[in-house]
């Protein structure tokens, strides 16, 4: 459950301490990552190893994406957020803006077979002020306990009100479901954004979207879906699949994740630009960047690293010992119907999206 | 005499100034910069001057002219090296969608490779895009300085190619209708808080003191209570399978797969919020109620009138300052609310908040925010006006 009004106590408090730890000292390092889970995991495979080996304290924060912060921050000349996790298109934005350091990959670690992080890292990935960073997949889960019949198997049942009735669990943004309405309306993956790039194509997605709308329960933050599902407040719900993956693996809860029909987005680090504590903020980054620190982050949840020389290193989950590999969206069976999010079609469109997006909700 | 009265009015000066810096920095300043924004969008005007000296003579039907697409070009290539091409794209980008990689795009591409004359040929090959009249006018609409054009948006019209104001598509009309169900909704919690809160105002003003003490603790433990805890536990209470529809289950009311959808949605945003700003309407009321005699009323029975006949003409009448006070409270209160409806209102319950929450900490186009901020605020001065043109503000009683 996302509460708003937390976030923003806590953004208070981070400018009281903030204030403090710039008097106490400049060897504070902020990160800041996306709550969670997730967050947890990233303490554990990064930002403790890190802290053993440097001796710098790294303290994590929360938050729920958006430059808002930063770009207050960048305005005033009075930054106090250091490394950020940033999904790809926010990345680019920021960096368009001038809100963040470039990063070369030419600084960052080779490979352990020595290939040069400039070819390790697929072409186009990321955005030239990210590095490090994960693959994330949203996917459509479902609780085993409603289906005691027939269970959902493809991305079109998520759409199919006759065959499988009940709610479902969708995030509030119109980035991956436009994608998901029109792949379950038989566009093939690779025409996707194509058909994007045309009225037609988007009105054909948001009526799609219609033909479920009455039953939508939107969610917000990467938390909300598994709890939505484990309460049965829907039947099924877009998700984060590692946020469904801890709750299957941590909390031994029913669900199943539809791998067929699934939106991969790319998230990276970045560095607030004109932070006083610059030096440490690239030394953590050049840390995490390693292919060992970007598989590393598989033994705790099912995110895929960026680099191609990482994912030969995932290996297995560290608390309960499972073999991560078909957990991982890149496995190869889950590739079956994998669309990659085009953030350069979003960074493009997002406005537009929104508005048309906010349209269609309020109507 | 003369100044004894100086000095004492130097002192009521010093007596007030604290409080007069304080809303200045904390009230005006931050009121009058975001009225500035709402208008006022320098960056591409400061960012582009020669581009946009060249547009300004252009007619706007054919392309410009190559010398246009030589200064324009420049002037991107010179700004994407200085790294500041990207928020002057992303604010073009904003009137037409896709600017922001033509104009970046072409940078790249042109800096790589620059032309040595026909500009105009290689930005079109650079992207096919330049060929268009609209990217141009986007450009050029994006330059103007002072601009109407947040305002524009946030009543759902645009400017045609002339100049002309016009409606915008239907698809991406949304403020007007989000301001009218704010409107709306706002009333229907005012009459639903003024409905509950004159019955208990009424207890509470006229009980034995010892068990108006207890009712009075009632209504405060709430108010002191943090919104967010009030607002998730109504999630708790009105969930698909929360306390309430699991009780009417329980108790054969309902049939399980019949559960009423109380919350994400216009209804739980009603719920919620009626009770958040309920206290806001009671403790006026109440302020009021306990100066109003209750000998009036039994006079008025005495004198032979029905309880509902005094009620209606003894009591009413002087308790109305409490709900005018009460009334308005409530009203302007909802009208900015953020929190409650965004946990609560699912897709049907949002307010106009909501959107202007979007495009600060999202989209980042806090102009257009600024710009819906500002409407908000002077359809409530508005009403004010009109309120205490009708009521009489020193009529009203704020406790």
């Amino acid at each position: 459950m996302r509460i708003e009004g937390y976030s923003k106590a806590r953004v208070l408090l981070m400018l009281l301490f903030a204030i403090f730890s710039t008097a106490a000292g400049a060897q504070t390092l902020t990160l800041v990552s996306w709550g969670g889970s997730y967050a947890r995991s990233v303490e554990r495979a990064w930002v403790e190893p890190f802290m053993e080996e440097t001796g710098i304290t790294v303290r994590v924060e929360d938050y729920n994406g958006g430059l808002a912060q930063i770009r207050a921050q960048v305005e005033t000349g009075n930054v106090f957020w250091d490394v950020v996790d940033m999904s790809t298109p926010d990345a680019v934005r920021g960096c368009d803006e001038g809100m963040l350091e470039f990063i070369r990959l030419e600084d960052l670690p080779p490979a352990p077979d020595g290939t040069p992080a400039s070819e390790d890292f697929p072409p186009g990935s990321r955005s030239e002020c990210a590095g490090g960073g994960i693959v994330s997949s949203t996917i459509v889960a479902f609780n085993n306990e409603l289906f005691p019949g027939e269970k959902p198997s493809t991305l079109e049942d998520y759409f199919d009100l006759e065959k499988f009735p009940g709610r479902r669990g969708m995030r509030r943004v119109p980035v991956v479901n436009l994608e998901f309405a029109l792949m379950a309306d038989g566009v093939p993956l690779e025409r996707v954004y194509q058909t994007l790039d045309t009225d037609q194509g988007v009105a054909r997605a948001f009526a799609k979207l219609d033909t479920i709308k009455d039953q939508i329960v939107f969610w917000e933050a990467g938390a909300q879906p598994p709890q939505m599902l484990a309460d049965q407040e829907v039947v099924m719900t877009t998700a984060y699949n590692g946020r469904i993956f801890n709750a299957q693996i941590l909390e031994n809860q029913p669900f199943t994740i539809i791998w067929d029909g699934q939106v991969q987005e790319t998230s990276g680090l970045v560095i607030v630009l004109g932070t006083p504590r610059l030096e440490i903020a690239e030394q953590f980054l050049e840390f995490i960047s390693s292919s060992e620190s970007l598989a590393a982050i598989s033994k705790y949840i099912s995110y895929s690293p960026t680099r191609n020389s990482a994912n030969a290193l995932v290996s297995t989950h560290l608390d309960t010992g499972i073999d991560m590999a078909p957990h991982m969206p890149a496995a190869e069976q889950n590739m079956r119907r994998a669309l990659n999010s085009d953030w350069l079609w979003w960074a493009d469109n997002r406005d537009e999206m929104n508005e048309r997006f906010a349209v269609w909700l309020a109507r | 005499m003369a100044s004894s009265l100086t000095s004492r009015r130097l002192r009521a000066a010093l007596l007030a100034a604290p409080l007069f810096v304080f809303v200045s920095v904390t009230f005006i300043a931050p009121l009058a910069t975001m009225m500035l924004r709402s208008v006022y969008e320098p960056v591409v005007a400061e960012s582009l001057p020669e581009t946009l000296a060249a547009l300004a003579d252009w007619d706007g039907r054919e392309l410009p002219n190559e010398e246009t697409f030589r200064v324009a070009g420049m002037e991107f290539i010179a700004l994407n090296e200085r790294r500041a091409l990207g928020s002057v794209a992303t604010r073009v980008n904003r009137l037409e969608s896709g600017m922001r990689s033509t104009m970046l795009g072409v940078a790249r591409e042109l800096a790589n490779d620059p032309p040595a004359g026909a500009w105009r040929e290689a930005m079109i090959a650079a992207d096919e895009d330049w060929a268009e009249v609209s990217s141009w006018l986007a450009v050029r609409r994006a330059g103007e300085r002072i601009t109407p054009r947040h305002y524009l948006n946030a009543l759902d019209l645009d400017r045609g190619a002339a100049g002309e104001i016009v409606a915008q598509p239907e698809d991406r009309r949304i403020y007007v209708t989000l301001l009218l169900r704010t409107f709306a909704i706002s009333a229907a919690i005012t009459g639903i808080c003024l409905l509950l809160a004159y019955p208990v105002a009424w207890l509470l003003a006229h009980a034995r003191p010892s068990r108006a003490g207890l009712l009075l603790l009632l209504v405060l433990v709430p108010f002191w209570t943090s919104l967010l805890v009030r607002t998730t536990s109504w999630i708790v209470l009105l969930q698909n399978q929360g306390v309430i529809n699991d009780l009417l289950v329980v108790l054969g009311i309902l049939a399980d797969e019949q559960r009423l959808s109380l919350i994400y949605n216009m209804t739980g945003t009603i719920i919620a919020m009626v009770h958040v700003l309920l206290p806001f309407m009671i403790l006026p009321l109440y302020s009021v109620m306990r100066t109003i005699p209750p000998r009036h009323m039994q006079a008025a029975a005495s004198l032979g009138g029905s309880f509902w006949q005094s009620f209606r003409r003894v009591y009413w009448p002087q308790s109305l300052p409490g709900v005018a006070a009460g009334s308005l409270l409530v009203f302007i209160m909802s009208i900015g609310f953020y929190i409650t409806p965004a946990l609560v209102g699912g897709r049907t319950g949002q307010l106009i908040s909501s959107m202007i929450a979007y495009h600060m900490e999202q989209s980042l186009n806090w102009g257009l925010a600024a710009a819906l901020g500002a409407i908000l605020l002077l359809l409530v001065v508005l009403l004010y006006l009109i309120y205490s043109r009708l009521v009489g503000v020193d009529r009203m009683s704020l406790s």
